[in-house]
């Protein structure tokens, strides 16, 4: 004689079966997600970067790869920061309230010292790198200077604040730095009362 | 006579051999049920053409991105020198790495024909959603891999262009800088980058697709094909229940498919030899410059394919909202065939809400693709803001004069 067959218990044991199947997927799972992480050796090659500026001059921009990243350093001209309090109805985030940056630059010129722009030179809309276009009028007729983005269309103050009604969020983001000198800046640290 | 009776002729071998393999494997079965005895309406138009190219063209891929992976080096630090190795010191190199990267924009070609086809005759609508769905799902997956495919020659508008459409994930609310590392491997594009793409462009997606493809087939197969008049040629059979208005796929589609694929392979090998970059589209001018990480291209635009899709993408001045309406640009394909609720498929017999509607659509696939190319001036954008409109309105208009379109009466049998 064959039994009848026990439905309840044939549910129960599929449904136990599926659960810990389920389970150990999401288990082994684990290592291959987790695999496309950065790698301990791609996290460890964030080291600071020391950049000499002395032979930087008024209105210059020099560039230097700080983690695979574009950093400007910007000598600014006192007349062109005469301007940044200009466009600040025209900004999004004129106070730097929702943007990337140390706390000693979260001002108008946003870095420690006024005529010195330390910048990550990457859009924060989807990563290009902008154009520095410091002359006035190169980009619309009441350009005051400052950066734009060739992909998207984006356009950034003196200070690296974003305009209105640019695909940009947020103001390009400020690294940590600090002088080691006049002359000498180290990207990537910033002293501890600064911070 | 010194062949005796008995011994069978080479013809009856081969019948034998057939036999065993039947008896162990339905040869004979499958071949019959999708080329043999697979009935297609007899009325396939020019537009039919297309699906058996598509095919034609993921084997070129196949089999030519096979032999590019023999002489090619997938590190950031080989992988561009090595393309130029491919092109000037292997033989035959320079053109099987033509044959790829062509075969890249002539596969969207024959893709963008075959969906158009698809939406002209109602070929997404009942009972072929499913058909439409996996199709819509191969689109998806051809994309990813094409973009992906981009990245190794790990040129200027490689790594800028992977810079972009990753960063698309940043946009994402709370967990999209997470994500985007996650996808690079590295918190900017690099090696890491460079290697995974290879393995998923090389291995993984293509067996997606080959899978998709046969799924496509098989969901096909089991509803039939449609056709320009969009009816059912079920509802007539003869007296050995075939349908009147149908021809067995082989011979009948088989030739006629191939005359199609001559006439491509004409077209296709022009291009190879005669216009390889297709002046700029195919291969940009900047990826003839190795990757720097430091320098963003004075303008760079996707491929012409995207075009479209990156064109919407930039119409939005909003992150978030800009890959969210790209992302449904694609997504209002994939429920076609719930937003379309008349009953008539072909656009022959369909009322002029329709055709309008779809001549708007083609059109704004086109203007949006030009833009796409195109830098971001005002001007341009506004014009982007409306085709990006009128792109979204087509499915919008689709579901709200669908129900009430005057249509004409179907025929009885195909024309």
């Amino acid at each position: 004689m064959t039994e009848p067959i026990n439905e309840k218990r044939r549910q129960f044991l599929v449904g136990a079966t599926g659960v810990v199947g389920a389970v150990g997927a999401t288990c082994v799972a684990v290592p291959f997600v987790s695999s496309w992480q950065p790698s301990e050796k791609a996290q460890a090659a964030g080291a600071p970067v020391d950049v000499d500026i002395s032979a930087l001059t008024e209105g210059q921009m020099l560039t230097v790869e700080w983690r695979g990243k574009p950093v400007w350093v910007v000598y600014r001209s006192a007349a062109s920061l005469a301007k940044i309090d200009a466009v600040s109805t025209e900004l999004r985030d004129a106070n730097s309230e929702k943007s990337v940056q140390p706390a000693f630059a979260q001002n108008a010129h946003r870095s420690l010292k006024p005529e010195y722009l330390v910048m990550v030179g990457v859009c924060t809309h989807l990563g290009c790198a902008p154009l520095y276009k410091p002359n006035a009028g190169t980009i619309t007729p009441d350009w005051q200077g400052g950066f734009f983005c060739p992909c998207h269309g984006s356009r950034f103050d003196m200070s690296g604040r974003v305009f209105k009604s640019v695909p940009a969020p947020t103001n390009l983001e400020v690294p940590p730095y600090r002088f080691l000198s006049d002359t000498m800046i180290r990207i990537g640290e910033q002293d501890k009362e600064t911070a | 006579m010194s062949t005796p009776n008995n011994k069978p002729s080479g013809q009856d071998k081969g019948v034998d051999l057939l036999a065993w393999i039947d008896e162990r494997f339905p040869l004979t079965q499958v071949w019959n049920e999708h080329v043999a005895q697979y009935y297609a309406p007899k009325n396939f138009n020019f537009y039919y053409f297309f699906g058996a190219l598509a095919l034609l063209v993921l084997i070129n891929q196949l089999v030519t991105g096979i032999w590019l992976t023999m002489s090619y080096k997938p590190s950031a630090a080989d992988a561009f020198d090595s393309i130029e190795y491919i092109m000037r010191d292997v033989d035959w190199g320079w053109l099987i790495r033509y044959m790829h990267s062509t075969g890249a924009s002539a596969f969207f070609i024959v893709i963008y024909f075959h969906m158009f086809r698809g939406l002209m005759y109602g070929s997404y609508q009942k009972p072929r959603e499913l058909v439409w769905l996996i199709g819509m799902m191969l689109f998806l997956v051809l994309m990813a891999e094409a973009f992906m495919g981009y990245l190794l020659p790990w040129g200027q508008m490689s790594y800028w262009g992977a810079q972009v459409i990753i960063s698309l994930f940043g946009a994402v609310p709370f967990v999209g800088d997470q994500m985007a590392t996650w996808i690079r491997g590295d918190f900017v594009i690099s090696d890491a980058t460079l290697n995974r793409f290879f393995a998923l462009h090389v291995i993984a997606l293509p067996l997606v697709l080959v899978i998709l493809v046969y799924l496509h087939i098989v969901a096909l197969h089991k509803v039939g094909s449609n056709n320009p008049d969009g009816i059912d040629i079920k509802k007539h059979k003869n007296e050995l229940g075939l349908p009147k208005d149908g021809i067995p796929f082989h011979p009948y589609y088989s030739v006629k498919d191939m005359m199609g694929a001559a006439g491509f392979m004409f077209f296709f090998a022009l291009v190879i030899f005669y216009w390889p970059e297709g002046g700029g589209f195919f291969l940009e001018a900047p990826n003839f410059e190795p990757a720097n990480p430091m320098k963003t291209p004075e303008h760079i635009a996707p491929v012409w394919y995207f075009t479209p899709f990156y064109a919407i993408l930039r119409a939005v001045p909003d992150k978030l909202l800009g890959v969210m309406a790209m992302g449904m640009a694609i997504m209002f394909l994939f429920v076609l065939p719930w937003l379309d609720r008349c009953k008539v498929r072909s656009i022959r017999y369909r009322g002029w809400q329709f055709k309008a509607n779809l001549a708007m659509f083609v059109v704004s696939f086109v203007a949006l693709g030009y833009l796409g190319t195109q830098a971001p001036t005002a001007g341009l954008t506004m014009l982007a803001q409306v085709f990006t409109f009128t792109y979204f309105s087509y499915f919008v208009l689709m579901w709200l004069t669908s129900p009430m379109e005057k249509t004409k009466p179907l025929p009885e049998r195909v024309t």
